[in-house]
């Protein structure tokens, strides 16, 4: 059987969004080797807002973030990243939810 | 900037802040209701099932004008392999009664609705606020919150925190640890859209209808999950979800799992033809009972996910929330009529009350089930689905194999996969588990 699967671009795609230009509301720490956690992300997270660099760093890009915390459990304590929700009325806005 | 001093402040506008806000403002409480989202309902996220039963302690005509999707009939589980479905399916025309007990909703259009009754009842109800903190006096008792506006600090006699699995205020000020990995889920979920008659016909319904399908499997990859598919109006909301830690530990990106489960051949034909117009991410509370924090304190209580009441065996999540708010609203109000102060002491009525209800005593029965399914998550989510799938193909496939030696056979492959004693052990603990 062939798996269509879609590029999570096409799905962030269906979302809406009013982004806080500037003002990310998460933040990886800088560090020159990441975590199993923060590794982790780069393939947990839904929205696929963490990416490895070619330095092989983990980077974010929270644009298209949904707000749903799994990086925040897995890495905030570790102080990885800083989790914060973006200020009232930014980030995503379900439709449906 | 707010001068005016509350009787209480809830944090966030989803079921539980609702329920609880409503439930004051109409007994004539000085609410104020704070919630970050453009509009309530537009962070949050279900799959989503309203149980009637819950709101019509709180709003009891809500049948007149909330937006309603489908009232269910049918109910399917299904144990899943890559190529099956072996399905137990309950479906009654009982369900087809003047007030029916379960509907199907769509969350920002429900909050919506449930936002405007609260403003009705009498609430203040300010959207685009994040609450970045709880106000504290000298000796720690919460008096208020600082938010993102200008003007600093808004004062109440008593926080409410209905800030959802993921809130930031509690678990910062210490009153409750950040909830672990692994009793936590991560759901993602799409919104296919089709026309009426289409899943009407789909799955058999009248108008007005509704079907649910709630599958476990290999769909799940290995790690604890549950796919679920709701039928609504003119959606069809599907979506599946597993544990924080197993995402974590496997690797599994959630779209492309989502992805899988959508082609799988039971799933695809339910859902040709449509439009998807949102796909959405959110936490659910997998920890049960064990997993409840501390529920009340000096100046404030916490209810719905935040406090991590959800029943993952029942997927009942929305109700505990409603009903855990409405009674910290009741408990709240008892504390202000006898003239007592909002302390610690006299907010135990809160958890007091809580545990006389369905909800404490559901999670409780329920206390050992998540170590078990998320302990065992293999065998109870990819192999014993196998198994299944391959007694039942083998018992409707007819090839001149004798009965006796099917029976055999799949009585050897049940030996093998978990041997005996893993068979009698898996089956008391479950039974002791549900209990």
């Amino acid at each position: 059987m062939t798996i269509a699967v879609s590029r999570i671009e096409e799905k962030l795609y269906q979302n809406r969004y009013l982004v806080d230009s500037g003002r990310p509301h998460i933040k990886v720490r800088a560090h020159s080797k990441p975590s199993t956690n923060l590794l982790a992300l780069t393939r947990v997270c839904p929205a696929q807002c963490y990416e490895l660099n070619d330095n092989g760093q983990v980077e974010i890009t929270a644009d298209g973030c949904m707000e749903c915390g799994t990086c925040r459990l897995l890495c905030e304590a570790s102080g990885e990243i800083e989790w914060n929700y973006p200020r009232g009325g930014f980030g995503v806005l379900f439709k449906f939810g | 900037m707010i001068t005016e001093r509350f009787d209480a402040i809830v944090v966030g506008a989803g079921m539980s802040g609702n329920a609880a806000a409503y439930t004051m403002a109409s007994q004539g409480m000085k609410v104020l209701q704070l919630e970050r989202g453009e509009y309530p309902g537009s962070k949050n996220v279900q799959g989503a099932i309203l149980y009637a039963n819950m709101l019509e302690k709180i709003i009891p005509d809500f049948r007149d004008d909330a937006p309603l999707e489908r009232h269910l009939v049918e109910q399917r589980l299904w144990v899943m392999d890559d190529t099956s479905h072996t399905g137990l399916h309950y479906r009654s025309e009982d369900f087809n009664e003047a007030k029916p007990n379960r509907y199907t909703i769509i969350r920002a259009q429900f909050d919506k609705w449930f936002s405007r009754k609260v403003r009705e009842a009498g609430a203040t109800v300010l959207c685009e606020t994040t609450v970045t903190e709880l106000v504290r006096d000298a000796k720690g008792k919460v008096v208020g919150v600082r938010t993102d506006r200008a003007g600093g600090e808004i004062f109440a006699d008593v926080v409410i925190l209905a800030e959802g699995v993921c809130g930031l205020l509690g678990t910062r000020a210490g009153l409750r640890e950040m909830p672990k990995p692994k009793s936590v889920a991560l759901a993602v979920k799409e919104m296919h859209f089709l026309p009426e008659e289409v899943i009407e016909q789909r799955f058999g319904l009248k108008a007005g209808e509704g079907c649910v399908i709630e599958a476990v499997g290999t769909i799940s990859r290995n790690m604890a999950g549950l796919g679920f598919l709701y039928t609504n109006k003119e959606s069809i909301s599907l979506g599946i979800g597993c544990l924080v830690s197993d995402f974590a530990a496997m690797m599994e990106s959630p779209h492309v799992v989502l992805d899988a489960l959508k082609n799988h051949p039971s799933v695809r034909p339910l859902i040709a033809g449509s439009e998807v117009k949102e796909y959405a991410a959110h936490l659910i509370p997998e920890g049960g009972y064990k997993a409840i924090p501390q529920l009340f304190g000096d100046g404030w209580v916490v209810v719905g996910d935040a406090a991590q009441l959800n029943n993952a065996v029942h997927r009942e999540g929305s109700n505990l929330a409603m009903t855990s708010g409405r009674i910290a609203a009741e408990a709240i109000m008892q504390v202000k009529s006898r003239k007592r102060p909002m302390t610690k002491q006299n907010l135990v009525l809160y958890k007091t009350m809580l545990e006389k209800s369905f909800v404490m005593k559901d999670l409780k029965k329920y206390k050992d089930m998540p170590a078990l399914l998320h302990t065992s998550s293999q065998n109870f989510f990819t192999t014993y689905p196998r198994l299944m799938s391959h007694a039942a193909q083998s018992f409707v496939r007819v090839d001149g194999t004798p009965k006796l030696d099917k029976e055999k056979a799949t009585t050897a492959a049940f030996v093998k996969a978990r041997s005996r004693l893993g068979l009698v052990s898996d089956l008391v603990r479950l039974a002791l588990a549900w209990r």
